[in-house]
């Protein structure tokens, strides 16, 4: 970080700390601000003629953004059991909520069954737990599927996931040819943060690839990859490393499915992102603001996208629970709250905010409807859904995200340097920079020299009151256990046997599995049970250590 | 003093292990870290292997109580007698019963990094 701290302030109009008496200030990036922008800053720029819904999409992806339609709100849910989840989901719809955000439990997240030894006490903790088909028919059952979006935060077993979600949706007699929603599955930035990697990085790639290939040709509505600076963000990279970093994965992606032969313009309009909020409040607007142009450029120029569409950087902007703090935590409503005004004034199509309570377990209901609330408010209150781009033009904004655009360039060809993203994971490279960073961070909050209100600044001696936490339910995850035990006495096992042997065969062939994973989950095979066949043949991912 | 830094259970959160990593290296101590999703059996046999002073795991999913529990069996199954800790997301209310396990301490949610690192230094005094 110190390297970048010497690179000249943005202002070319001389109005900067030292010509006014003032301190300097350097943003988390490591750019100078200066006190004052003026007409001079921004006369070469571009943006004067750039309209909204235009190429490069600085100002928005579309002509009339909020005044057509608000952002969508998905607020990350999912507990324990599908007929828990199932009950959530329903309480948030008929609350407003217009799309669903399936948190999974970790044992469905690493790929293993709730009767797995090392899912002991894991079941339904973190989210819902998937076994077979028959959960997720229980968990959707009576959301209308064409009229709520569903997001699936899965990563190393996305593929198992998707094809569950697929032939739910078929069996329920839904066309997949019209089918919309969203899957994480990405799963370069989990090598990074969040860590639930499965198999190596290269077979983990190619999974990625075949949801990619399948649903280009099959789904085409679908999103099959939400790719990730949210989570590089939380694990100590800085905004201009969020988006350099995710950008070079989503072209590790989009290398590997035009090899295939898919023709960019037949999946890259499919492709969305998934961003972090929090910190200086300008920089995560111009962050977006250069990421959606630079991204269109990257669309266009370098892969000769030909429709608008596959240039546009559709995006989940949220607010990270790393900006939140475990003092005085109703302060998080309000950091939230303007977390949310930051996603708005930079053209998010799907808001997301951490709940208040997130520093000590995953929300209560309470906690959880704050957020939903903070949304509406600024939604129906507070005229934001006016105006397009409301920031566009502002000196200090424009000139702060053509900078922006040039130092995410300049991040990226570090990475081109370090032989690309996909040996920079592998080799641990991008992890052990990034958790250097948030030591780094970390100690300046701790000194004092990062001000954290509530924590380092206006901090209190003890917390007046702690706060409720979810508890969680271990009957639930017995019953699951049981309900698994039962589908598999009552399920054709002969016929599980062999659409498992035909998932190996299509591996060893080095076949697109989707197909083959899908015919499995219609026979009730579960997630497990077809993870431990990709476990065999492909080997699981040996983590760098470099402590 | 050497310390084996691990993290238990499927929680893939390591960004607060890391920090303590990178704190306790510059803090002069012998760091060794096992990585994510280790077994607890695999934490205590990598203890043995690495001749540790003592053991920190790290558990943000909220299983803690189960696998201290697992930590304090394997500990006295496998007869490492050498003092193990506890940080993570852990709710203050359950410092005692971690200790009633057989934690020498446990750090609950908020704990400042320094203050960890204190502890290992206090610990050097007594070892």
């Amino acid at each position: 970080m110190s390297e970048i701290k010497t690179a000249p302030s943005v202002s070319k109009s001389g109005k900067k700390a030292a010509d006014l008496d003032v301190k300097p200030v350097y943003l988390e990036s490591g750019i100078e601000v200066d006190p004052i922008y003026t007409a001079d800053d921004i006369k070469d720029s571009d943006i004067q003629n750039e309209m909204p819904g235009e190429y490069p999409f600085t100002r928005g992806i579309h002509k009339t953004m909020y005044r057509k339609r608000p952002f969508t709100i998905r607020q990350y849910a999912g507990f324990a059991t599908p007929e828990e989840t199932n009950e959530r989901f329903h309480f948030l719809i008929k609350n407003g909520q217009t799309g669903l955000n399936v948190a999974f439990d970790l044992p469905t997240q690493c790929g293993l069954d709730s009767d797995d030894p090392a899912a002991l006490g894991e079941v339904g903790r973190v989210g819902m737990t998937v076994d077979t088909l028959d959960d997720f028919e229980t968990a959707f059952e009576g959301i209308d599927l064409d009229k709520i979006t569903v997001s699936l935060t899965i990563n190393g077993s996305a593929i198992v996931l998707m094809a569950l979600y697929f032939a739910m949706a078929e069996k329920r007699g839904y066309d997949i040819n019209t089918l919309r929603g969203t899957a994480q599955n990405d799963i370069l930035k989990e090598f990074i943060g969040r860590g639930t990697w499965i198999f190596p990085v290269d077979k983990s790639v190619k999974l990625v690839v075949d949801t990619i290939e399948y649903c280009a040709e099959n789904v085409p509505k679908y999103s099959p990859v939400s790719v990730c600076g949210y989570h590089i963000r939380e694990s100590g990279a800085n905004p201009v490393q969020e988006m350099a970093y995710a950008f070079c994965i989503a072209k590790a992606y989009t290398d590997s499915a035009l090899s295939r032969g898919i023709d960019i313009d037949d999946f890259a309009s499919r492709l969305s992102y998934n961003f972090d909020i929090y910190g200086n409040f300008f920089e995560q607007i111009a962050k977006f603001r250069a990421g959606r142009r630079l991204w269109a450029r990257i669309v266009r120029e370098e892969y000769g996208a030909k429709n608008d569409k596959s240039c546009w950087l559709r995006m989940i902007a949220g607010g990270g629970g790393g900006g939140l703090t475990k003092e005085q935590p109703e302060n998080n409503i309000i950091r939230s709250a303007y977390y949310a005004l930051i996603s708005a004034l930079s053209g998010t199509q799907t808001m997301a905010l951490c709940s208040y309570d997130e520093a000590y377990t995953i929300p209560t209901e309470k906690a959880a409807e704050i957020s939903l609330r903070t949304m509406q408010i600024m939604i129906h209150e507070m005229g934001i859904c006016d105006t397009v781009d409301p920031l566009g033009g502002s000196y200090y904004v424009e000139a702060l995200t053509d900078r922006f655009e040039k130092e995410i360039r300049d991040e990226m060809t570090k990475v081109d340097e370090w032989g690309g993203i996909v040996n920079a994971v592998a080799t641990g490279k991008i992890q052990e920079s990034v958790s250097r960073q948030a030591y780094e961070r970390e100690m300046g909050i701790q000194e004092g020299k990062v001000p954290k209100v509530g924590v380092n600044i206006f901090s209190h001696e003890e917390d007046p009151k702690p706060v409720d936490f979810h508890q969680y339910n271990e009957a639930a995850a017995e019953k699951q256990v049981l309900k698994l035990k039962k589908i598999k006495e009552t399920r054709n096992n002969e016929v599980v046997t062999q659409k498992l042997e035909a998932v190996r065969m299509d591996a060893k062939a080095d076949k697109n599995l989707m197909p083959a994973i899908i015919a499995a989950v219609k026979e009730y095979a579960t997630v497990g049970e077809i993870v431990k066949v990709l476990k065999d043949e492909y080997g699981e991912f040996d983590e760098p250590i470099f402590f | 003093m050497k310390i084996l830094l691990s993290k238990p259970g499927l929680d893939g959160h390591d960004v607060g292990v890391k920090v303590l990593a990178h704190a306790l290296i510059d803090a002069d101590f012998n760091v060794v870290y096992t990585g994510l999703r280790k077994s607890i059996e695999e934490i205590v046999s990598m203890a043995q292997k690495h001749d540790v002073d003592v053991i920190g795991l790290s558990i943000l999913s909220g299983t803690h109580l189960i696998l201290c529990n697992r930590m304090n069996e394997e500990m006295t199954d496998k007869a490492l007698n050498i003092p193990w800790v506890i940080g993570g997301n852990i709710p203050a209310g359950d410092v005692e019963a971690l200790v009633q396990l057989g934690a020498t301490a446990a750090f609950p949610t908020g704990t400042r990094v320094i203050e960890v690192v204190e502890f290992f230094n206090t610990l050097n005094v007594q070892a």
